[in-house]
């Protein structure tokens, strides 16, 4: 199967300083989902920038299709004007020249885009108005519409509630299984235990391949150094990474 | 009623009248549009300084009788390098550096205005002398409509995704640092035109008091900018209306009726409001704290 992202021994600096992150080497075929696991700062963004063509390779090579980025919904302004159309219309701009607006087309793509994340009944409601799940979704959509195979998300789960949890889940595992490559970053290790691959990154990379023989505990200390916590009574078979969970049972798989 | 039709028609009998109520609609287009997006992108507090620092090139093209948008283009030229300049200090912010050297190129032109040597007629540039415009003025005004019109038309969409998240703009193909640039030279364009007519003093109301009313009652932008023009024009002809029956200075009146205005959409609409966002609230799901912190398909 040909990889849709392979980098070989990639370094990515930003301008003027040393490297932010050095010795990427994975290749991610279509139809699986990476977790990105890493400490804030530790060059998870800085390898979804360096992906995304924002930022060159200082060295190493990098092959990479089409990317299109899901923002954290934190990042947005909730003021803002405009419904959840308008919001997953700004996907088409990319390939529109600047002297085009966004048409019927690419309004009805658009809103096909918000129906397909479920969200087809929210179409004319304000984004601000809508639950942080939603407002996810919203941004999966305007992604979709961008029609990239490779999707980069950047930790799409933190601040959800259960329900909005599952459903991203949910819909995340149909977009890989449409032949999408997903590559998200996320704190939560429990969750990447139950996906395709995993890629460590400490400011280098430590690790990448599937979960269960990635997630070691010493592959886990390095990623998150210092600030990892083995969970009481777990005999330091379970670990826990800056974010907390309350429960030491992982031998079991994800229904979905 | 006959006495009413009377009051609302007399100005218009005035020729002097007739070009400023035409002037105040068009920069009350100009100025309603543009408004909205310095609101949303928080641009109030530069247009103020950007007008208020374009004083001491008005004085000068004024008193070498050079024309006033030269001038008034020569002096957001020049505040806006020293602002660049002075930020760059370390010890001095941006925030500072801004109100550093408005206040002193405004001193700066107020001392040319205001000296005994300058001709009068020089406190126009400071509020304004919408009763006198002449056609030039008026073309100024309505190719500035025309260019705005053609500037926030085609980058509508842009500007929306930029305001949104500016970090997620490069993904979208979109150079945010592009889009400031055409932001802020058609701020400035509006400034130049709207100045001769309302003054360095005053015409910050026409493009925040519209469209600070508009957003009180729109939820959408297209409708916010159409009401903000609205509000912009026929506030602005009340404004005429008001200094013509009580004999009050044109500019000042124009800019206090809008400013009045946006200050009671904001009271109206405070009680209208809180509910609505009750209501969104409640309708979210329960809140990552309130509810267990077992991860998905537990």
């Amino acid at each position: 199967m040909t990889a849709l992202v392979r980098c070989e021994g990639l370094a990515v600096a930003y301008p003027g300083r040393p490297p932010a992150l050095t010795g990427v080497s994975f290749a991610a075929p279509a139809g699986v989902r990476v977790a990105v696991l890493g400490p804030n700062g530790g060059g998870k963004t800085t390898l979804f920038r360096a992906l995304l063509g924002e930022l060159p390779a200082a060295a190493g090579t990098l092959d990479v299709a089409r990317c299109a980025v899901v923002p954290q919904t934190e990042r947005s302004r909730l003021d803002f004007p405009v419904s959840a159309l308008d919001v997953a219309v700004m996907g088409a701009l990319s390939r529109l020249p600047w002297w085009r607006r966004p048409g019927r087309a690419e309004r009805a793509k658009a809103a096909e885009a918000l129906e397909r994340v479920g969200l087809g009944d929210r179409i004319d409601h304000t984004f601000g108005d809508l639950s942080g799940g939603q407002r996810q979704r919203v941004l999966v959509a305007r992604a979709l519409v961008q029609d990239a195979p490779v999707l980069l998300l950047d930790e799409p789960f933190s601040g959800l509630d259960t329900a909005s949890t599952d459903r991203l889940e949910r819909l995340l595992a149909d977009l890989a299984a449409e032949g999408r490559t997903l590559l998200i970053a996320t704190h939560d290790v429990d969750q990447a235990r139950t996906w395709d691959l995993v890629l460590c990154v400490n400011r280098h990379q430590i690790a990448y391949g599937p979960p269960a023989e990635t997630l070691t505990l010493p592959v886990l200390e390095e990623t998150y150094g210092a600030s990892l916590l083995a969970l009481p009574g777990s005999d330091g078979q379970v670990v826990c990474p800056p974010h907390h969970h309350d429960h030491g049972d992982h031998d079991h798989d994800h229904a979905h | 009623m006959l006495a009413l039709l009377h009051d609302l028609t007399d100005p218009w009998r005035e020729p002097l009248l007739r070009r400023a109520f035409l002037e105040v609609a068009l920069l009350g287009l100009a100025g309603g549009a543009m408004g909205c997006w310095v609101v949303l992108y928080r641009l109030s507090y530069s247009a103020e300084s950007l007008a208020h620092s374009l004083l001491p090139g008005l004085v000068l093209a004024a008193l070498l009788g050079l024309p006033l948008l030269l001038g008034g283009a020569a002096g957001i030229l020049v505040a806006a390098l020293a602002v660049a300049l002075a930020a760059r200090t370390p010890v001095i912010g941006r925030d500072t550096a801004v109100a550093i050297v408005v206040t002193t190129l405004f001193g700066l032109g107020a001392l040319l205005a205001l000296s005994a040597d300058s001709p009068p007629g020089l406190d126009g540039l400071l509020f304004g002398d919408v009763l006198g415009v002449d056609d030039g003025d008026l073309w100024l005004a309505g190719g500035l409509v025309v260019a705005l019109g053609v500037v926030l038309g085609l980058g509508h969409h842009r500007l929306l995704a930029v305001g949104l998240d500016r970090l997620s703009a490069p993904s979208l193909g979109i150079r945010a640092g592009v889009v400031d640039a055409v932001l802020l030279v058609a701020l400035a364009a509006t400034l130049l035109v709207a100045v001769q007519g309302l003054g360095n003093l005053l015409v910050v109301a026409l493009l925040v008091a519209p469209a600070l009313t508009a957003g009180r009652f729109t939820r959408r932008m297209g409708p916010m900018i159409a009401v903000s023009m609205a509000v912009a024009v026929l506030g602005g002809w009340g404004g005429l209306y008001l200094s013509y029956h009580a004999g009050i200075a044109a500019g000042a009146s124009v800019a206090g009726v809008l400013c009045v205005v946006a200050l009671l959409s904001v009271a109206l609409t405070r009680r209208r409001r809180s509910p609505r966002t009750r209501r969104g609230a409640r309708s979210r799901a329960p809140s990552p704290r309130t509810s267990p912190s077992a991860p998905a398909g537990r």
